[in-house]
């Protein structure tokens, strides 16, 4: 299962690219180019009593990077968040923040460029929610007229005066937002910042993060769903049990994982044994036959030639589809 | 470690506008003054009668009531401090501001130990206004006396609590343990103190009795405020028992402050860990 993912393994043949969409975002390949990292965790291993959290993590961002962790829930995520804001010291290994170590005396100056919405973020019910925003403005030293803005950034203007106790689990999820914007950080955790918001909040999620990109914040997110923030992120890690299986942007985790193609195949009459003779000299991993139905399963690489194999059977195909491995499948195959 | 005083009062001032705006405050205050004008009235009820008394009887007896109350409100004020925040998950938020542990168990404590002093002065302050409008100067230094020391008796369980509150794993056993300290202090410690005395026939350990009183910040605050007042020391026979040098005011300040910085002490070393 591992093996997929060794580094040795070439990038795919370009036919391979044919069907592919995904656009690789800008600045990408400005950051492969050897930006200055922002976060870099070393061998890094933390253990709650006899369960190993998170196990040997090495892990580079970059600066003005859109990094996203991607991992089930349990699978060290937010441990690796706390980890990173100093919250919790690693059992071994370091973690440096801007060049200052998370275990540092002075990195309570660190945090003050450092935005974090935690998972499932708790705030005072009896506040309202500007004065949620101040009290955490105090705290980070930043002016109290700065709160108001905020909260029209995160879509809640005219909720100011409204206690938290009334809020729905979007609201406070957006005034999360809104204090780890506070005092313009220039990183920013976000431990599955969109759980609790309807698709339109998440819209409007993103693009705020976009505008932090382009004023050059970094942005660490974590998610369990791949299929959200796909074509969002810069480059992502897939973390599960407690360590990264795999780390690049999407395009390349998907070549990495390297998951067979599907064909689906609807078949005029039972021609199974012509398809099988079609295929037979081609390299697909396995043929299924169910009725009218063949599921037919190649490599990446074969898959413009069982193309042309299937098309040579002519009028005893009434159907083909193609399923290309989706990023959950991505995700799932490297995960599990 | 530098301390950062800014971080500190913004802490303590979430805490202290929290305890004013739930009425925690105004409530506590208003049970200190219900209770105190019933005792004042009712306290020389054992000796046949009723109504207000001189100023050092209705003393001892608010020393009575503050010495069971007081403790049971401190503790359940800072009990789940530290770990209230764990439980409900809003900790590591507070932690992730630019504030060291220590600031925000220090504001935490501070915040917390306003709004009780502020009630137990205002509850006693208001008492006091009805009790003394007759009395001597001689009086109101007493009873000043005897509302300063509640204040530092509130503190040295408050300091407790909050211990409580960082070593408890989670609210339901720090509550446990915060019933079970004032359970020890405030009920069982005394009973063994006599126990022991009793039983050894009061040969043994008699030098050893006051030191061991002062173990404990209720039995200080009661010497405090029953020695210096002639006519009840004899009443509780302190003075066989509790040696002049050793009852100075002062002194016995002193070891409430040791009392408050204590426990904080060593909740500070767990919490910054």
């Amino acid at each position: 299962m591992e093996s997929v993912l060794l580094p040795t393994l070439e990038p795919a043949a370009d036919h391979g690219r044919i069907a592919r969409t995904t656009v690789e975002p800008p600045a990408a390949a400005a950051i492969a180019a050897g930006a200055d990292p922002i976060i870099q965790v070393r061998s890094v291993v933390r253990d709650f009593g006899a369960v190993r959290a998170v196990d040997g993590v090495d892990l580079t961002v970059h600066s003005g990077e859109l990094f996203g962790l991607i991992g089930h829930n349990g699978a060290g995520k937010s441990t690796l968040f706390r980890m990173m804001l100093g919250l919790l010291a690693p059992s071994s290994g370091e973690i440096e923040i801007d060049g200052c170590r998370s275990s540092a005396r002075n990195f309570r100056n660190v945090r003050r460029r450092i935005g974090f919405l935690p998972e499932n973020v708790v705030l005072y019910d009896n506040l309202s929610a500007l004065e949620t925003l101040q009290f955490f403005a105090r705290l980070k030293g930043v002016p109290a007229n700065a709160c108001a803005p905020l909260l029209e950034r995160v879509g809640l203007e005219g909720c100011g005066r409204r206690r938290v106790r009334e809020f729905s689990k979007g609201m406070r999820q957006r005034l999360g937002f809104a204090q780890a914007m506070l005092g313009d950080p220039r990183l920013l955790f976000l431990d599955e910042p969109t759980s609790g918001l309807d698709p339109e909040a998440i819209r409007h999620f993103y693009a705020t993060l976009r505008e932090l990109r382009a004023d050059g914040v970094t942005v660490v997110l974590s998610s369990h769903i791949l299929a959200e923030i796909q074509e969002r992120v810069d480059r992502l890690a897939v973390i599960a049990r407690g360590r990264v299986q795999a780390v690049g942007s999407v395009s390349e985790l998907r070549d990495r994982a390297d998951l067979p193609i599907r064909f689906e195949v609807r078949v005029a009459t039972q021609h199974f044994a012509a398809i099988r003779d079609a295929l037979g000299h081609l390299p697909v991993l396995s043929i299924e036959a169910r009725g009218r139905h063949v599921a037919v399963q190649c490599r990446k690489d074969a898959k413009l030639a069982v193309i042309a194999a299937l098309a040579r059977l002519g009028d005893h195909i009434e159907d083909i589809s193609v399923r290309e491995p989706s990023l959950e499948d991505v995700f799932f195959g490297i995960s599990e | 470690m530098m301390l950062e005083p800014g971080q500190i009062t913004a802490i303590a001032g979430k805490e202290f506008r929290d305890r004013i705006r739930n009425r925690w405050v105004l409530a506590v205050a208003l049970v200190f003054t219900a209770f105190a004008l019933v005792i004042a009235y009712f306290g020389a009820a054992q000796q046949g009668t009723v109504g207000f008394a001189s100023i050092e009887v209705t003393i001892a007896s608010l020393v009575s009531l503050v010495i069971y109350l007081i403790p049971l409100i401190a503790l359940i004020l800072g009990f789940d401090a530290i770990v209230g925040e764990r439980e409900r998950g809003s900790l590591d938020l507070l932690l992730s501001m630019p504030i060291t542990r220590l600031e925000l168990l220090l504001g935490k404590y501070l915040g917390l130990a306003a709004a009780l002093a502020l009630s137990t002065v205002a509850g006693f302050g208001l008492v006091g206004m009805v009790l003394l409008t007759g009395f001597d100067f001689n009086a109101l230094f007493h009873y000043a006396g005897f509302v300063l020391s509640s204040v530092l008796l509130g503190m040295s369980f408050l300091s407790m609590a909050v211990a409580v509150s960082v070593f408890a794993v989670d609210r339901t056993r720090a509550s446990g343990l915060a019933i079970a300290l004032w359970f020890f202090f405030v009920l069982v410690f005394d009973l063994l103190l006599l126990g022991a005395l009793v039983a050894t026939g009061g040969h043994a350990g008699g030098e050893i009795f006051p030191w061991l009183m002062l173990a404990n910040p209720a039995d200080v605050f009661r010497v405090l405020n029953v020695f210096s007042l002639d006519e009840v020391r004899s009443l509780y026979g302190l003075s066989t028992v509790f040696p002049d040098g050793l009852a100075a005011p002062w002194k016995l300040a002193l070891v409430m402050v040791l009392w408050i910085a204590v426990p904080l002490g060593i909740a500070a070393r767990r919490f910054g860990r």
